[in-house]
């Protein structure tokens, strides 16, 4: 006997999972030393996503940043520019319109519903419950679909700007969102028939990856994933932002911290979302969508609309007695309407001309003139007219463009100073911290992500469980390895 | 039912960031250098030597009770500052309400700082990451690797003086090369239509 033993000694086994794995979520690779069945050690390894995002941000502006920030949570993107969009308000100092707010929190809830759509038939489908899946992206489709018909984008949306929104969001839109909030509870209801008393699912879920409150707090886990184990932490609750104060909405809180309360936390969740969808479309009050801070913020288009679409047909005249012959202006020119010797006044040809008020802009001393309505009169009678005082709204328009100009090549200058600030993702808590030095790009950007920290937590998780159970618990964390790589 | 949905009745809130800092100041009154305010947002500046003291007694204090380590993060201050890197720690108090940054000065050469991994294990990965990007050593860590970075990856990228591009291509990582080089080796058994 003792000889058996000698040929065949135990030993653990190391089992490599990843990163090409269907349910770790994207690329995620974990180690596992397993004794038989049981899990002894789990080593994850990430990174393999990794874009530098943090040290990118520091060689862009604020507005050029603001894409980034959807590649990391593809899944809920636009959480991800509404947090961007705050933690830079809250640097300038400067504050969204109340409608902004109201369509920002919509739209984010939107997201967050999007997201727990996701993670359902995902987390579903790892598991062992398939049918859940198609029911799932049904729904999420919709959402989609409503995504598309205000920005044109159906996952990295980019809709939410510092300073308010693109643009404001049509009727049909509130209309079919509306009728989304109407059928959408009883669509869960579905879901929960298909699982919430299934016994397999009921197996492996309840009593696996159980973590307690204070444990979970202590190792940084945060949004539904902290909840299950029954901490009332919800940064919309503890520091509301945007329209959170002035909705209603509840926090399922769970008891246990195993997998099944979390997820009874985000279905729970859902329908509380879809509560605070209904509530922001009632509610929804009129108004402009970007705040008046033409210091920080991108001025609505209309504003230059008297230069860039004119209604009456403008022509471009540069006027003799200023113009120095710099050629700024030619080389500025797209359709090379523009002539001249150096240091001689240049001309325009009218026939080449396409009104794009490039030469406008680019002139330092003022020689280019507006004379709206000139198109196909000659260069004798355009100096006439000329002449003329310029009419207010061109004047003004001018000025927008002329602003807007120097504003998009420098971006808007933050006042020196650090913040931090988190908003809540689907995920957890999403924060930025900015350094900022006074230029016109941040100094530090750190993102925290929620799912980097979740990452971390697997280990705790998985460790006595089975190797099935290592699936239930990538999938209970709900994790964007995205967002984790940065 | 296990989950049981209440309508969160949030805790009073406790102290000014302000108080906070002076019952740091109070406690550790050789440790603290500075406090900065900006946008209602306080961070004590402290030396790093007493740091694991600092946030031991914010953790533990029944009063601050600074339970959540919403982010530990390093800054790089090359040219700027006379010490170069600053840790950077933003703690939140569930029960509270209230929050504090610390920010623990770190000089070169060879940055160094006690880990704060047995306050809150979840700083695990963010030291490994504040080691992987700034170099920053954490004495105590139960498992300082590289992260996000292949192990054998040179340099620290958010290091100031780390070009924005990449070290380029001839000091390139040594994985990516061997990958460029088999492509070459098989293109001879591409498909040519």
């Amino acid at each position: 006997m003792e000889q058996l033993e000698k040929i065949f000694e135990t030993r653990e086994l190391n089992v490599n999972m990843g990163p090409q794995h269907p349910a770790t979520h994207g690329v995620l690779r974990l180690v596992l030393d397993i004794d038989g069945e049981t899990i002894v050690k789990v080593t994850p390894y990430v990174g393999y996503l990794h874009r530098g995002i943090e040290k990118l941000g520091e060689s862009l502006s604020y507005f050029q940043a603001l894409p980034l920030t959807d590649r990391m949570d593809y899944v809920s993107a636009m959480s991800n520019n509404i947090g961007y969009c705050i933690a830079v308000e809250k640097l300038f100092g400067i504050e969204a319109p109340e409608r902004a707010k109201f369509i920002r929190t919509m739209v984010g809830e939107m997201s967050r519903i999007a997201n727990h759509l996701l993670w359902l038939a995902t987390h579903a489908l790892d598991i062992g419950a398939m049918t859940v899946f198609l029911y799932c992206f049904r729904e999420r489709e919709w959402i989609l679909d409503l995504y598309e018909m205000i920005c044109g984008a159906r996952l990295t949306v980019t809709y939410p700007r510092v300073g308010g929104i693109r643009n404001d969001v049509p009727q049909e839109f509130l209309d079919s969102l509306w009728k989304f909030t109407d059928e959408f509870p009883s669509r869960i209801l579905e879901y929960e028939t298909l699982i919430d008393q299934n016994r397999i699912w009921l197996k492996r879920t309840k009593g696996i990856g159980v973590i307690s409150a204070e444990e979970a707090v202590r190792w940084g886990m945060t949004g539904p994933t902290l909840r299950g184990s029954g901490v009332p932490y919800d940064i919309r609750k503890h520091a509301p932002y945007d329209a959170y104060d002035k909705v209603e909405f509840d926090v399922p809180i769970g008891t246990e911290g195993d997998t099944y309360d979390r997820y009874r936390c985000r279905m729970l969740e859902m329908r509380q979302s879809n509560n605070i969808i209904r509530q922001c479309i009632e509610k929804l009050p009129i108004g402009p969508v970007m705040a008046d801070a033409p210091k920080f913020t991108l001025q609505p288009k209309d504003a230059m609309f008297p230069i860039t679409h004119p209604t009456k047909e403008h022509a471009f005249f540069i006027e003799e007695k200023t113009c120095k012959g710099c050629g700024m202006c030619m080389r500025a020119c797209p359709a090379k309407a523009i002539f001249g010797e150096k240091k001689k006044p240049h001309k325009i040809n009218q026939e080449l001309c396409l009104a794009c008020a490039n030469c406008y802009v680019t002139c330092k001393f003022k020689a280019l003139k507006i004379v709206p309505g000139g198109k196909g009169l000659s260069d004798e009678k355009l100096a006439e007219l000329a002449a003329a005082p310029v009419p207010e709204d061109i004047k003004k328009a001018t000025e927008h463009l002329v602003e807007q100009f120097s504003f998009v090549k420098k971006g808007p200058r933050a006042p020196e100073g650090e913040l931090y600030v988190a908003t809540e993702v689907p995920k957890g808590e999403l924060g930025f911290y900015f350094v900022s030095d006074g230029s016109g790009k941040p100094y530090r950007m750190r993102l925290r992500a929620p799912s980097f920290i979740h990452a971390g937590c697997l280990p705790r998780l998985c460790v006595g469980h089975l190797v099935a159970d290592v699936i239930a618990a990538i999938g209970t964390i709900d994790i964007v390895l995205g967002e984790c790589d940065r | 039912m296990a989950v049981i949905e209440i309508r969160l009745s949030l805790p009073p809130k406790g102290l000014e960031a302000k108080e906070i800092a002076e019952k740091i100041k109070e406690n550790f009154p050789d440790q603290v250098i500075d406090v900065a305010e900006f946008r209602d947002q306080v961070s004590v500046i402290v030396k790093k030597d007493q740091v694991v003291p600092i946030c031991k007694y914010l953790h533990d204090d029944p009063l601050l009770s600074l339970d959540h380590l919403q982010d530990l993060t390093a800054v790089d201050y090359s040219g700027k500052k006379d010490v170069r890197f600053e840790v950077v720690y933003n703690l939140y108090s569930i029960r509270y309400r209230h929050k504090i940054r610390i920010r623990a000065q770190v000089p070169e050469p060879n940055p160094k700082i006690n880990s704060v991994v047995p306050i809150w294990a979840g700083a695990n990965w963010h030291e490994r990451e504040c080691f992987d990007m700034f170099g920053i050593v954490f004495t105590g860590h139960p498992d300082l690797r590289r992260i996000l970075l292949p192990e054998d990856w040179e340099g620290h990228p958010l290091r100031k003086d780390y070009p924005l591009k990449g070290p380029g291509p001839e000091n390139d990582w040594p994985g990516f090369i061997e990958v460029l080089n088999r492509s070459k080796e098989l293109k001879e058994f591409e498909w040519e239509g």
